[in-house]
């Protein structure tokens, strides 16, 4: 009842989606404003005394006069940050700066893209499908059996499967699994192409990803090599009717009656292709007729009248086709079967849409930080002193160094102006 | 010579190393552990050796492929990876007692990798790691990893550290002090982190492109999330309520116990991930 071993699918594990995700907007939600407030606040204020408290602040003292040193300040703080507010104090000045507000929001951008990888399973889970087919080789199928359900689910089109191979390292390991596929819509094929593991065939949204293979079992008929059959053919002469009767193997050449040239019996296909259509096995001959070019001549067991359509001199007509059926068929079980994973998730460009978010966030979040300064210029005697203090909104040992880098510039300008 | 027998010095090289800041750590004395610093270094540089030559001599054999691909690559990967970065640290905090509790952590994933049921042939790839995500995936979780590694080995100096209130043990005064422990654990916490994520999602859209399914809850995939959690609640419990010092050491501690089941225990169960072995 609790589909443990299913539990991506049932009804607790996506209450518990909902709860996370409700979670995850409650806290959110809660917190933007304040953030918000902060981020897009157009008159930002300071706190002089909480500045002056920090740990990391620097001091030193120049001796011209505030005036001169806020022109030159004003300039080399507007370039590192973007905002910068001069205030007057009774004997000097401060320069407020601050940068990367914007950064606050990484958490958010976070939970955002958490929300899209759950937006985007849940579109996956109700309007796609994960489902397998098993092809032999030279089959077609318009319909597949869903993962989850085991139901079937069809199909806007038929795959073929036009052949399965695979190769292997001498070490005996598996290379490559590769199978040919044809997609077949309305009777015409309209893609042909090879598919292997890490590069499936996509169509019309739906994904076929080669994923497993086998042999076709052998279900208890004897395995007698087709080669070793004595084919019996009966040559009947198209216009007189006379019929004549010949056996031969598989390779082999005969003379044809009537002084007609010569039969060979090339080979045997376990499922030949007619006109785009599978038709079963069938055997190849060449037939080389007095003075004229070899000419290829179709015999399929299944349909034994088939080369009556050639309109030849003899038409060829194999005479023991159910035994020859029986063997080949044994000899079909040599025939592989590719196993393909056919899959359909709309939801998925939704779901890398928030890894890229994820990744962004994360980097935001992390590596960087709101950062405020204030610089304090005020005349004491006869120099001026400088106040360097900074903070950020995380990493603050990170901002005490650049707040170190910051006042050996500041300190540099003055001393080059002596 | 070839890349096992490379990986094999580096193993000593390493396991030297380790006694050395060991030994420094103990004696507070600052010779050895300079050495254990340059020994550490070459120990690197024969490890990235054996890397490209393990690399080099899967070409030759006309299998070429980087070598990612099995437990025994991974782990030396592993080690490098946390040595790399030790290094870096060692380079920027200028302390070498850390040394003493990462070092070994590299030295141990290299001896793992030497054992006999781990086997070091250079295998063919498989159909299903024939893939250009198979290295972006593979090296961005071992950096993750080793950054964790390095976090959990600060973390472990954090608890020791922290029993001695009075700072009257002699062995502990080298330590760099709670603070700079504390902020070390969260700044690899969060290196790992960041690439943990990285690795899960380039793993995710490997998954994509070979099986249909950016995820299938196989037991890899489900420990590295539990994994990922678990820091992830050491982020939020670290910038949220506040947390440090013991409990952020405890949690980086769970977290790379996580880690350890995710890589090594999860391969006892099956999977889409049992061809790491
Ligand atoms: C992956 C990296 C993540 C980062 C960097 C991150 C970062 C943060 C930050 C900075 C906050 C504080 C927000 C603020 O100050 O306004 C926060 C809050 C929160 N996060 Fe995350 N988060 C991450 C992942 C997650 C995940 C995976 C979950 C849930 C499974 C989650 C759930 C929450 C919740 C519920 C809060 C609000 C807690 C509260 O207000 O008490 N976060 N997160």
């Amino acid at each position: 009842m609790l589909d443990i071993f299913d539990m991506y699918h049932s009804w607790w594990f996506r209450l518990l989606m909902v709860a996370l995700a409700l979670n995850i907007i409650a806290c959110s939600v809660h917190r933007l404003s304040t953030t918000w407030n902060i981020i897009f606040n157009t008159h930002p204020s300071y706190n002089t005394a909480r500045f002056k408290k920090l740990s990391g602040n620097i001091e030193f003292t120049d001796n011209r006069s505030p005036d001169e040193l806020i022109k030159i300040y004003g300039s080399i703080i507007a370039k590192r940050f973007g905002t910068q507010k001069i205030d007057k104090s009774g004997n000097g000045y401060f320069i407020f700066a601050e940068k990367f507000r914007w950064t606050r929001l990484g958490a958010y951008i976070v939970h955002l893209s958490i929300m899209l990888l759950l937006t985007g399973s849940l579109i996956g889970s109700l309007l796609g499908f994960e489902g397998y087919v098993n092809i032999p080789e030279g089959e077609t199928v318009n319909k597949i059996r869903l993962r989850n359900s085991r139901q079937i689910y069809p199909l806007d089109f038929e795959i073929r499967c036009d052949d399965f191979k695979i190769s292997f390292y001498d070490s005996g390991t598996p290379k490559e699994y590769r199978s040919s596929l044809t997609i077949i819509e309305n009777q015409k094929p309209v893609l042909k192409r090879d598919i292997i593991v890490n590069d499936p065939l996509r169509y019309r949204g739906i994904n076929i990803y080669q994923s497993g293979y086998g042999k076709m079992s052998a279900e208890k008929k004897p395995v007698v090599d087709i080669k070793s059959k004595k084919i019996v053919l009966n040559i009947t002469n198209h216009r007189t009717g006379m019929t004549y009767t010949k056996e031969l193997l598989i390779g082999e050449a005969i003379a044809l009656p009537e002084g007609r040239g010569r039969f060979l019996i090339k080979e045997f296909l376990p499922s030949a292709i007619f006109g785009g259509q599978n038709i079963g096995s069938a055997l190849i001959g060449i037939l080389t007729g007095k003075g004229s070019d070899p000419k290829k001549v179709l015999l399929p067991l299944r349909f034994p009248d088939f080369d009556k359509m050639r309109n030849g001199h003899f038409v060829f007509y194999t005479a023991n086709t159910d035994s020859l059926l029986m063997t080949s068929e044994s000899d079909m079980a040599n025939r592989y079967y590719t196993g393909l994973q056919v899959t359909k998730d709309p939801g998925v460009w939704v779901v890398y849409t928030g890894f890229v978010m994820m990744m962004i966030g994360c980097f935001v979040s992390f590596f960087m930080s709101h950062q405020q300064i204030l610089i304090e210029i005020h005349q004491t005697g006869g120099e001026t002193r400088v106040l360097v203090a900074g903070t950020a909104n995380k990493n603050k040992t990170g901002m005490n160094l650049r707040l170190q880098k910051l006042s050996r510039i500041l300190a540099r300008q003055s001393y080059k102006q002596h | 010579m070839n890349s096992s027998l490379l990986l094999s010095i580096t193993t000593f090289v390493y396991g030297l190393a380790a006694v050395l800041y060991i030994i420094a750590w103990i004696f507070k004395k600052p010779q050895p552990g300079k050495t254990a610093s340059w020994i550490l270094i070459i120990g690197a540089v024969c490890n990235t050796a054996g890397i490209f030559l393990r690399w080099v001599e899967s070409y030759k054999l006309g299998i070429g492929h980087a070598p990612l691909s099995n437990m025994y690559e991974s782990l030396i990967f592993f080690s490098w990876t946390i040595v790399i970065l030790y290094i870096v640290v060692e380079h920027r905090y200028k302390n070498r007692v850390i040394g003493a509790f990462v070092s070994p952590i590299a030295f141990l994933a290299m001896a793992y990798a030497s054992l006999p049921n781990i086997s070091d042939r250079i295998q063919p790839l498989i159909p299903a790691l024939k893939s250009n995500w198979l290295i972006a995936h593979v090296v961005t979780c071992f950096l993750g990893y080793s950054a964790f590694a390095i976090a959990f080995g600060i973390s472990i100096m954090y608890l020791i550290k922290q029993t001695d209130k009075t700072e009257k043990i002699r062995l502990l005064s080298s330590f760099p002090n709670l603070e700079v422990l504390d902020e070390l654990t969260q700044q690899m916490v969060v290196v790992g982190f960041l690439f943990l994520t990285g690795g899960i999602i380039t793993g995710a859209v490997w998954a994509n492109s070979a099986w249909g399914t950016y995820w299938s809850w196989d037991p890899k995939e489900t420990w590295s999330l539990i994994t990922w959690f678990v820091y992830a609640t050491l982020l939020h419990a670290r910038l949220m309520r506040g947390w440090h010092g013991k409990q952020i050491a405890y949690l980086s501690i769970i977290g790379f116990l996580a880690v350890m089941f995710t890589y090594f225990g999860v391969n006892l169960l099956p999977g889409l991930h049992s061809y790491a072995k």
